[in-house]
Order: structure tokens, then sequence, then C-alpha cells
């Protein structure tokens, strides 16, 4: 086994608390105020930050004009699309868009980078689509009002909402108990082992790899199997991203995420439709959906790197290490359960549509 | 390549809870409005909405005439953004001489108005006890900033019935990179509660009276 970096026991509880933080803080943090302390000072404030703000706002601002320069012009509808490529990168980084799940549930899962992306990728789109399936139906053929589009939308969120709290769940089962094993020992894990495979993947054991395997640890593939939730594959093989196993237990965060459309979709399609051109708000909207992908991508991406360093770690400790490891991945569960939780009761509000 | 790592974390971490994105634009005119004896009796505001946030709040409204509304076809409408203004204090937040001011909910005078495809609500907050102050600071803003908040440029704000009292209207500070910096500096304890994020793009309203 190759040296690796030799990290502090401090380092790695840092880099532990700073994943789950991350991911935590990212949603949550700015829609407190709503269900909690209003007006209470939030963290701190970073220049970059204010940038962000203010470039996203500048682009949304746009739309507007350049949705009402693509009635007379076409040509301003190719810069609406830029605009709103750029708009969808910078808005991502705002609450919402499932950053915080997908980044969640990808150190919960040890999932790849590539599946990252894909998840993000798939979740933004599917939310493009969602918005532009609820104002193409409740708005362009139902004549709806605003309204009753927020409703529709709050009937949504509702099911996303729940379907995050499941995925926080059953995670948490899963992992949790191989946590709770690994600290009560490895006898027990032993044993516990026959009773794990209630999951209805077939996978295969990936001997090449061994991301987590200490050399000193004889036990190490029972491990394994007892965190895995849907069945795992550490090896980034490009071939493994052609199985399907991954994407159908990926399928349920896609959906979880993707299912709540974003409020700005949803007015800059009210806005084309009114000005009679639906399908230049619809074209929009998708290129938004890129742009969000890239920016859910990114951070996933930074996730799934924190997670990979986490194994290097536990490489180097096979005690200590894998201990953490699986604790790590027990609390990306509960951040997802938290998650689910908090917005299905109102506590935290990742976006308003209605209200004002 | 590891410090690098953690450097990139540790900015996304720090950057990342702040962020938030306004989906409505609120330009507004206010009035304040003083009793005879000098006490601030109540807050007039006139909101008008950016005009894509109009376009969708009054889509699906009927009218009997096709993109015109009068108050009445948008009365329902005006309650609902009333009613649901409530939770979030009106977004308007007074002190008097440092002390808070209570609010009280808007009088039944409300309404919304659809102009040049802009929609503009109106409606009054009256103060729970009229106060006379030497020093009345009002500021308008969503802590969150779902919602951004700007003064007219031509009528920002004015007084009503204080002719001894002398207004000032600061506009929100446009955070630039090294303000931002700047403020992330600031001990965390040293920051009262009205610095939170959102104040920091507060619109304030300061009165003097002799």
């Amino acid at each position: 086994m190759t040296q690796v970096p030799r990290l502090r026991l401090t380092q790695y509880v840092v880099l532990v608390a700073c994943i789950l933080l991350f991911v935590a803080a990212i949603d949550c943090a700015l829609a407190q105020p709503f269900g909690m302390t209003r007006g209470g000072s939030p963290a701190e404030i970073g220049g970059f930050t204010g940038w962000i703000l203010a470039k996203q706002a500048e682009f949304y601002r746009t739309l507007s004009g350049l949705i009402r320069a693509a009635k007379a012009d076409g040509s301003a509808a190719y810069t609406l699309l830029g605009i709103s490529f750029l708009y969808g990168i910078f808005h991502a980084a705002g609450p919402g868009h499932g950053k915080a799940v997908i980044s969640s549930y990808l150190v919960a899962n040890d999932e790849t980078w590539r599946r990252g992306i894909v998840l993000s990728f798939a979740s933004a789109i599917l939310q493009a689509f969602t918005a532009v399936a609820v104002v193409g139906i409740a708005a362009a053929l139902l004549g709806a009002t605003a309204k009753a589009m927020g409703n529709t939308v709050r009937v949504i969120e509702i099911v996303s909402y729940a379907l995050i709290m499941l995925i926080g769940l059953r995670l948490l089962w899963v992992k949790g108990r191989a946590f709770l094993r690994l600290l009560r020992g490895e006898q027990q894990a032993h044993h516990a082992h026959d009773h794990h495979h209630d999951h209805d993947h077939h996978h295969t054991h990936d001997h090449d790899h061994h991301h987590h395997h200490g050399h000193a640890h004889s036990h190490d593939h029972d491990h394994e199997d007892d965190a895995s939730a849907w069945g795992h594959a550490h090896a980034p093989e490009p071939e493994e991203l052609t199985g399907k196993h991954w994407l159908r237990r990926g399928l349920a965060a896609i959906i979880a995420v993707g299912l709540r459309p974003c409020s700005g979709a949803i007015i800059v399609l009210v806005f084309a439709l009114a000005q009679g051109l639906f399908w230049i708000g619809v074209a929009s909207t998708f290129v938004m959906g890129l742009g969000t992908a890239i920016t859910v991508a990114a951070i996933a991406t930074l996730a799934v790197g924190a997670r990979g360093l986490a194994d290097r770690f536990a490489k180097a400790r096979p005690g200590a290490g894998m201990l953490l490891l699986r604790g790590l991945e027990t609390a990306a569960a509960l951040v997802i359960v938290f998650f689910g939780a908090a917005l299905l009761t109102g506590y935290i509000v990742s976006e308003r549509l209605m209200g004002v | 390549m590891l410090r690098i790592f953690f450097v990139t974390l540790a900015v996304l971490f720090i950057a990342a809870p702040a962020l938030a994105h306004p989906h409505v634009w609120v330009t507004m005119r206010t009035e304040l409005v003083y009793a005879p004896d000098g006490r601030i009796t109540g807050i007039r505001h006139a909101w008008s909405f950016d005009d894509m946030f109009s376009t969708f709040a009054i889509q699906g409204l009927d009218s009997k005439e096709k993109g015109k509304f009068t108050r009445e076809e948008l009365a329902p409408l005006a309650k609902v953004n009333v009613e649901s203004l409530k939770e979030f204090d009106y977004f308007t937040y007074a002190t008097a001489d440092g002390k808070k001011v209570a609010l009280t909910d808007p009088t039944a005078d409300y309404w919304l108005d659809y102009n040049d495809q802009v929609l503009t609500l109106n409606f009054t907050l009256p103060l729970k006890t009229p106060v006379k102050a030497k020093e009345l600071k009002i500021d308008i803003y969503d802590p969150t900033i779902f919602v951004d908040f700007s003064f007219d440029k031509q009528n920002p704000a004015r007084l009503v019935g204080a002719p001894n009292c002398k207004l000032d209207v600061q506009l929100p500070r446009e955070m630039t990179f090294a303000e931002g910096k700047k403020l992330s500096e600031i001990p965390a304890d040293e920051k009262n509660t009205t610095m939170a994020w959102g104040a920091q793009f507060a619109n304030k309203l300061l009165v003097h009276c002799p």
C-alpha cells in the first residue's frame, strides 16, 4: 500500500466538520431568519458573497428586458440564453437547488465524482422541466393565477421534502447501524453480516480497489458490506457509469431534489408567457438549469473530494480511521434527514414564491 | 494541493451561508405621517414591484378590459399581499430615540394599482402608540433578501405634517468586495442585531425633530 499523506487527527476532525457544516450551511443559513430568529445575525459575510449576490441579481434583472427585446428582434434571444446560463451558475450558489442534499448523499453513499456530476445535472434538468410543466399546464393551458401556481408548488414541495427525509432515514438506518456495529466491535459486526443483504443490489466486490481498507484490517470486506446502503462500488472506472444500479438508487435523490421548481424560473416563464413568447422562456429555463447544474456539480465534486481525503486518512489509520469514516457517513445521512424534516416542517424556507 | 483544497473549502464555507437570491424587486415611496402635536402616527408605503414579478402576480386574474385592472379587481390580491406581509413585519423596522417602535397591522384602506405593467401596493402602517422623537429611524429591508427594496429615485420619502423636522434618506450601501471583507473582519460580538445580513442593504429614513 502506498504511503498516504499523514493528516493529524485534529486536521481530520476539522475536515469532517468542514464537510458537514459546509453542506449544512449552504442551504439553511440564509433561510433561518424565517423560521427562527428573524433578523438575528447570520454568519460572517464575505465580500465574495456580496459579489455573487450582485451578479445574479444583475443577470436576473436584465432577463425581462431581453425577453421583451426578443419579441422584436430574434437575435436578442441568443443574448437571453447567454444571460440565462450565467444567471443559473450564480443563482445556484444560493439556497435551494439541493446542493446540501446532493453533497450529503454523495458523501454518505461514497459515490464517485462522476456520479455526483450526473446526479447534479439530472436533478437540475428535472427542476427546469418541473418549472416548465407547472407554468405550461397551470398558467398557459388552465389560466391559473399566481396563487394557484404557488399552491401547486407547495404540494410538489411537500412531496419533495418528504422524499428527502425518506432518503436520509434509509441512509441513516444503514450507515448508522454500520457505525454502531463498528463502535461495538468487530466480532459483532461479523455476526451481523448475514442479516444485511436485504437490499436488492447485486453488487460484486471489486477487489481491485481498496479505498478504505487498511492493510492491518482483516475484516474489511465485511465492514464494507455492512456499510453499503444500496451496494457500493468505489472504483471510478468509466464502465461503472453505464451500470444501472447506482443510477437507479440515485433516482430517488434526483427526484427529491429536482422535483421542486425554482421560483425564478417560474416567474421568468410566466413573464415570457405574458409576452407571447413562452418558448423563449422554456429555452431560457433549460439553459438556466444547465448553469445551475454546473454550480451544483462543482460543489458536489468538492464534497466527494473531501470524502476522498477522509478515505485516504482512514486507510492510514485502520482502526480510528474506519470509525471516523462511518461516523462521517452517518452524520451525512443525519444532515439529509435534518434537511428533509426542517424543510417539511417549514423550519427552513428555501425559497418563497408567494407572499408579496 | 491539499492546502488549496482546504482553502477552497474554507472560502466556500464562509461565503455560502449568506447567499440568497432576490426574486422580487420593490421600488418604494414612503411617507411619514405626523399628527398636529408633532407625534408620528404612521408610515405610508407605496411599493412598486418589478415588471417580472408584477406580471407574475397578475397572471390569471380576470379583468373587464384586457391588460387593465381596477382597484376592485385587484382587491383580493391586495388582501393576500398585506396578509402575508404580516409574517415579515411588513419589512419595516422603526426606532424612536433608540427605542423600538411597535407597528400595528395596516389600516383597511390598502389597495393595489396596475399602471404601465407595474403593480403598486399602497398601505399604511400605524404606530401602536404615536410617539414624539428627537431622532426617528426607520429601516426597510428583507433580512433574507428575497425581496430587494430600494427607494424611488425621484420621490424616495417625505414627511407629512412635520414642518420643523428634517428628513434624511440613506440609500443602501452597495457592498463592494473590499467592504464585504471589512465587514467580515468586525468581531461578531461587536455587531448589533440591526447589522444583520439583510440590514446591510437597508434603506434608512432618519428624522430629526427639535
